[in-house]
């Protein structure tokens, strides 16, 4: 024992740290299953004020849904919206108080089934906010119905036979739709399931909340996501099927770049 | 003296908004209240006061942005009309159980669905028993005037920041659409960062500093205990609203023996009944609550053993007459007359229930 205890003693010392937990993110248990991709993405954003230097002046606006939760998480200010409404209460927070970065942080039944609304007006009226979209494709916290990104032929507590066509309609591809709007400036795919895509994932969040520091319009972050507890699979089966299963539907990288400038609007003549 | 005007109820609620110093108004355009914001828009008072002023897409986007507004301090509100107020709901009953303050008017019209443009005073209920889920109460001001409508604005936003409650100022289509002439305040400084500081930097989330611990708007909590802590805390705070913040009118009601009970426009109405009954000798009255939640219980109370009856007269198939014979508990004669579907009634007809319903003959 005590010639491990030795080595350790060798092993950690401050020149070797290569990775410390960052000091936005409170020192809580998550309430998150192993192997789910929120856990991973709090500490990105988490991260990301850390390096910015903007815990005092950033907002965070948590959804309903898994991770209604996030407040006890990353020590910033928080706002804990009703379901779907976070991008209105994010329009709210920032209007007023428009020298702030405000974030919203929602899943897939949060910001493209009940809050459809409020997301698209809110990217439509290029409201100078970042909106983190986690897509795991089904419902979490009520217990794994489906979601409007479940895919087709995907089973879920209220698709126990498969997602169908005729019955439920299709997945909604709502980051491509986001895209097309004109009050969009950057609108981005990740995902967190190995080493590369969390500092890729990291890479876009950063740029998210920079761009959204020049108030060019919404910054929005796809994270697509595992839901191993929803699916009932591994973590390992849950990172393969993602990858197999809906990497082909919802595709990573940039969707749109540049402010929403980069958008030609319609004018009236004359 | 502060500037007279002849001004539209609607339009001075604008007026007022911008005149006490509100930090941002969110709404969607409604009939018989767009008044409000066109108003609003039409001024620009983001380059004078620095008030934010938006059109959202719905009724539920406007009170979330509300929400997201007063969580962070600010003096906000929003307005609407009876069914605009209904998708509201969901939002109202977040800002009680997050305990922010903020002011909603209501310029009611006929319902249900979507019923009718004409005035109305069918969401009293909805109004005083809370609306949306769960337990919470609004503290609800009737306006009977355009004048009332200019000063329920700036003691809204006393009262809704006195409690850390909403407040809704529960008008009707008639107070919102008709003119009279009105004395508005002065312009009124918005709250300062230091006024701010002082006033809600224990709770606001305006960025979390190094000096103190992270503030978090919410209305979830899952632990049952402290959930009912926080129910219990908030009907303690209702209590209060009773205690110290009921507010009323009377008219002729020293020597009454019959009591008209009415609020916002329908008091207009029975102000008129009033003198034409004094006039043919019946000693009636008018007790007008202008406060619907606190309701003026005590004050009601107190008259039933001493007169013949009570006739409530709502533009409703009969809402407050429910609180006013709790109130009365059986002590006099209650008694209701309304018209629905946005027809009012004139003082003679109210006059006429008077009598077959209390008097007799």
């Amino acid at each position: 024992m005590s010639e491990i205890a030795e080595r350790l003693k060798s092993i950690i010392r401050p020149e070797n740290q290569v990775y410390k937990k960052s000091s936005v993110l409170n020192d809580v248990t998550m309430h998150y299953c192993p192997g789910c991709s929120h856990g991973v993405v709090h500490k990105l954003i988490a991260d990301v004020i850390e390096e910015l230097g903007i815990q005092d002046q950033t907002i965070g606006v948590s959804p309903v849904g898994c991770a209604v939760f996030a407040y006890n998480y990353i020590d910033i200010d928080w706002s804990e919206a009703a379901h779907g409404r976070a991008p209105a209460v994010a329009t709210g927070i920032k209007r007023i108080m428009p020298e702030k970065t405000v974030f919203t942080y929602q899943g897939d039944g949060d910001l493209a089934a009940i809050g459809t609304a409020e997301t698209m007006h809110a990217v439509n009226r290029g409201e100078n906010i970042v909106m983190i979209f986690i897509n795991n494709a089904i419902y979490g916290m009520t217990g794994g119905q489906m979601a409007p990104t479940t895919l087709l032929g995907q089973v879920t507590s209220t698709t126990p036979y498969g997602r169908n066509v005729d019955l439920n309609g299709y997945p909604l591809k709502i980051t491509e739709l986001i895209a097309q709007l004109p009050g969009a400036a950057y609108v981005t795919r990740q995902s967190v399931h190995t080493a590369g895509a969390v500092r890729k994932a990291r890479k876009a969040i950063k740029k998210a909340f920079e761009l959204s520091q020049k108030n060019i319009g919404t910054c929005f972050v796809e994270v697509v996501s595992t839901c191993n507890s929803g699916w009932k699979m591994t973590p390992v089966e849950s990172n393969d099927w993602m990858v197999k299963q809906m990497f082909p539907l919802f595709p990573l990288g940039d969707l749109k770049d540049g402010g929403k400038e980069a958008t030609e609007p319609f004018q009236m003549k004359g | 003296m502060g500037e007279l005007r002849l001004m539209k109820g609607n339009e001075v609620i604008a007026e007022a908004a911008i005149r006490c110093g509100c930090d941002g108004y969110f709404g969607y355009p409604i009939t018989p209240q767009s008044e409000v914001m066109e108003s609003l828009m039409a001024q620009r008072p983001w380059e004078t006061t620095g008030m934010v002023v938006l059109q959202a897409e719905s009724e539920i986007a406007s009170i979330h942005m509300v929400y997201g507004a007063a969580g962070c301090g600010k003096r906000v509100m929003t307005s609407s009309s009876s069914p605009g107020i209904s998708l509201m709901a969901e939002g109202i009953s977040y800002i009680a159980g997050s305990e922010l303050p903020c002011v909603i008017v209501n310029v009611q019209r006929g319902g249900p669905g979507l019923g009718t443009i004409q005035p109305s005073q069918a969401d009293y209920n909805q109004a005083t028993k809370g609306g949306g889920h769960g337990d919470y109460s609004l503290l609800v001001l009737a306006p009977s005037s355009v004048q009332e409508m200019n000063d329920f604005v700036g003691l809204g936003f006393e009262l809704a920041f006195k409690y850390r409650n909403p407040v809704m100022i529960l008008a009707d289509g008639v107070i919102g659409q008709m003119m009279e002439k009105v004395e508005l305040m002065d312009q009124q400084p918005r709250w300062s960062d230091q006024q701010l500081k002082e006033i809600t930097g224990s709770w606001a989330t305006s960025g979390k500093s190094k000096d103190r611990n992270k503030h978090v708007i919410t209305s979830l909590e899952m632990d049952s205990h402290i959930m009912e802590e926080n129910n219990l805390r908030l009907q303690a705070k209702y209590q209060r609203m009773k205690e110290e913040d009921v507010r009323y009118e009377l008219i002729d009601c020293e020597d009454a023996e019959y009591v008209l009970v009415a609020f916002g426009c329908a008091a207009r109405i029975c102000q008129k009944t009033v003198q034409l009954a004094r006039a043919k000798g019946y000693k009636v009255g008018l007790l007008r609550p202008i406060t619907l939640f606190p309701f003026p219980e005590r004050v009601i109370a107190e008259m039933a053993p001493k007169i013949k009856g009570f006739l409530t007269v709502e533009f409703n198939a009969g809402q407050m007459v429910n609180d006013v014979k709790l109130a009365a508990n059986g002590q006099t004669k209650v008694e209701y007359f309304g018209r629905m579907g946005g027809i009012l009634p004139s003082p003679d007809e109210v006059e006429k229930a008077l009598h077959q319903k209390l008097i007799g003959g």
